[in-house]
């Protein structure tokens, strides 16, 4: 598995995730995420992919009866995130989240962009103008926008809208950014923009990433996780994980006889 | 090459299921055409409506030339010495309907807001019911309502408010109308997705920047909506101004003045005996296309803001 010398950015310990009507949609999932990697989520629909993920940016707070059991450790410091002394709103600054489908905000692509600043309540129009730059050109979208920044957000074609939120999540600099099969609303070009923005944000960042696509998780990915029912089966290295599975089911769902 | 291009002969003889097609087409035409009668009858009574106005304002405006139906002061129809200046009845009708929007606009958003962001399933379900209840109240009663409560309550902060007065007139037709603006904006703002609420949590938000930063902008072409028809509410509102704001055509904005409105004025001349064909009579034709008109910018100001701000999602 992963070399001894590779830090650890956050680690999930027996996480346990209930849905309000009871449905337990986690079990027991212990996993570490490596600082500065890229590590990928795959499994069949609905096996818990997209709940353990929004469970890093406590998303699951928005609807009521919802309930974590476990950690989900945050390093250097060790915070919990799921702690219920800790505040949600502090987990979202440090971790952002992109979704499957492009959400950007009825706003100017400027303002999309400037809105996680606003929220924490900067308003200096030079640090303003600094960090949408710098976030648009982290986001690959700098060169098509750069000349119509107040133009409405709806009007970017659906690979720009997503590029504008990862924009927007990188505006304020987070250190893990989690993203939910942020392809699979896209076309093979939008989608490879996407998936070379990722590896160049890697060593800003650390990435997780859920995606039903194999060919994207084995070229993006370092590391590749695969979960069924709720469990996590393997976690590894993702060559390992494509080329020489230890576990049956695994090798089972990615050469597609999974059924 | 000329042959080929030919066509083959059509063949003329219609086969067994072709005509029940036809007859099927019959009867998909016969519908259609219900369909489109029924539509007609909109149609056909708007342009009635319009129609009526339009003429019965022609030959009021043979009497009274137009540039004095704007620029005259007075509008005294009924008067020996008969002053037919339309501006009396526009101010009247204007001051009412701001107070009334000054009212409406900002409880009905808050409580818009409140329903769709922040209230429980429960609270919900409890405030909604009262307030479409305020729309089943006769006007009649709301009329009666501004002038024996919430004009003497303003009488004990004013003592010189006269007891017709557009401010209370105003206030109570602010109140009728916010379950339009409430119940309105909230159905737009609850059908903008949970997809862009996430989005904004995501960025570390609180629920009251969502509402306020994202929500509220998402929702803003059904809240100009509401907005739209509450001003066409209160610019059409008739029973509480003819009770409670006095019917006195006065050239003023003042709220505290009474004044009549050109819907007041309206239903004064309907219910009292001018003869049909007198001038008089025709004056309230007059008056109700200058009303229409009002509305009709309205709706055509609310549709264009509408179209600048479309949602899309
Ligand atoms: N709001 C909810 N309430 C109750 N159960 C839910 C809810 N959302 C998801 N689930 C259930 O939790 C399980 C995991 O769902 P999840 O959305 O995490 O799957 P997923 O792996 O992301 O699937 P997909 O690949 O289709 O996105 C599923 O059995 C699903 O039915
Ligand atoms: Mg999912």
């Amino acid at each position: 598995m992963a070399t001894v010398t590779t830090p650890i950015k956050a680690e999930a310990r027996d996480l346990n995730f209930f849905y309000s009507n009871g449905a337990r949609a986690l079990k027991g999932i212990t996993m570490p995420l490596y600082e500065n990697k890229i590590t990928a989520l795959i499994g069949p629909s609905g096996c818990g992919k997209s709940t353990f993920l929004r469970c890093f940016n406590r998303m699951h707070d928005l609807y009521p009866g919802n309930q974590y059991q476990g950690q989900i450790v945050m390093h250097p410091d060790n915070t919990n995130v799921l702690d219920q002394g800790v505040d949600p709103i502090e987990v979202r600054m440090r971790i952002s989240m992109v979704f499957q489908k492009p959400n950007p905000f009825p706003k100017s692509i400027y303002e999309n962009v400037a809105y996680g600043l606003r929220v924490r309540g900067e308003n200096n129009k030079r640090i303003m103008d600094d960090k949408v730059e710098e976030a648009l050109k982290g986001a690959a979208l700098w060169n098509e926008v750069k000349d119509r920044l107040h133009d409405l957000a709806f009007n970017l074609s659906g690979g720009q809208q997503q590029r504008l939120c990862i924009a927007r999540a990188l505006a304020t600099d987070p250190e893990i950014m989690v993203f939910d099969e942020p392809t699979s609303a896209l076309d093979p070009i939008a989608t490879a923009n996407i998936e070379e923005l990722m590896v160049e944000l890697r060593s800003k960042l650390t990435i997780l990433v859920v995606t039903h696509n194999m060919q994207q998780a084995a070229r993006v990915s370092d590391y590749t996780a695969y979960m069924y029912l709720g469990e996590l089966i393997e976690y590894d290295d993702t060559d390992k994980i494509f080329t020489n599975p230890s576990r049956k089911e695994t090798e089972d769902y990615i050469t597609g006889k999974f059924g | 090459m000329a042959t080929q291009l030919m066509q083959a002969p059509v063949q003329l003889t219609i086969s067994p299921r072709l005509a029940k097609n036809i007859r099927r087409n019959v009867k998909e035409r016969v519908i259609e055409l219900i369909l489109m009668l029924a539509a007609l009858v909109a149609v056909a009574t708007t342009f009635a409506i319009v129609g009526i106005l339009l003429y019965e304002s022609l030959s009021f405006f043979k009497t009274v030339s137009v540039i004095d139906f704007f620029t005259d002061t007075q509008w005294t129809p009924l008067f020996e010495d008969a002053h037919y200046g339309i501006m009396p009845l526009v101010s009247g009708t204007l001051t009412t309907s701001a107070i009334a929007l000054a009212v409406a606009v900002p409880i009905g958003t808050i409580t818009a807001i409140f329903l769709s962001e922040f209230a429980s399933h429960k609270t919900r379900e409890t405030i909604k019911p009262i307030l479409e209840l305020l729309v089943g109240v006769p006007t009649v009663v709301f009329g009666y309502f501004a002038l024996f409560f919430v004009t003497p309550m303003l009488q004990k902060i004013y003592p010189d408010l006269p007891s017709f007065n557009m401010l209370g007139a105003g206030i109570v037709m602010g109140v009728m109308i916010i379950p339009y603006i409430a119940s309105l904006s909230e159905d737009a703002m609850r059908a903008v997705p949970m997809s862009m609420r996430e989005g904004s949590y995501a960025m570390g938000a609180t629920r009251f920047q969502t509402a306020l930063k994202v929500v509220t902008p998402a929702a803003v072409s059904g809240i100009v909506a509401a907005y739209i028809l509450a001003i066409s509410r209160a610019v059409g509102e008739t029973m509480v101004v003819a009770i409670a704001a006095g019917q006195q055509p006065n050239l003023t904005f003042n709220p505290v003045d009474s004044a009549a409105t050109i819907t007041a004025y309206i239903v004064q001349v309907a219910m009292g005996d001018l003869p049909h064909g007198s001038v008089g009579y025709q004056s309230i034709f007059a008056a109700g296309l200058v009303l229409m008109i009002m509305t009709l910018s309205f709706n055509v100001i609310g549709h264009w803001v509408r179209k600048k701000y479309r949602e899309s999602y």
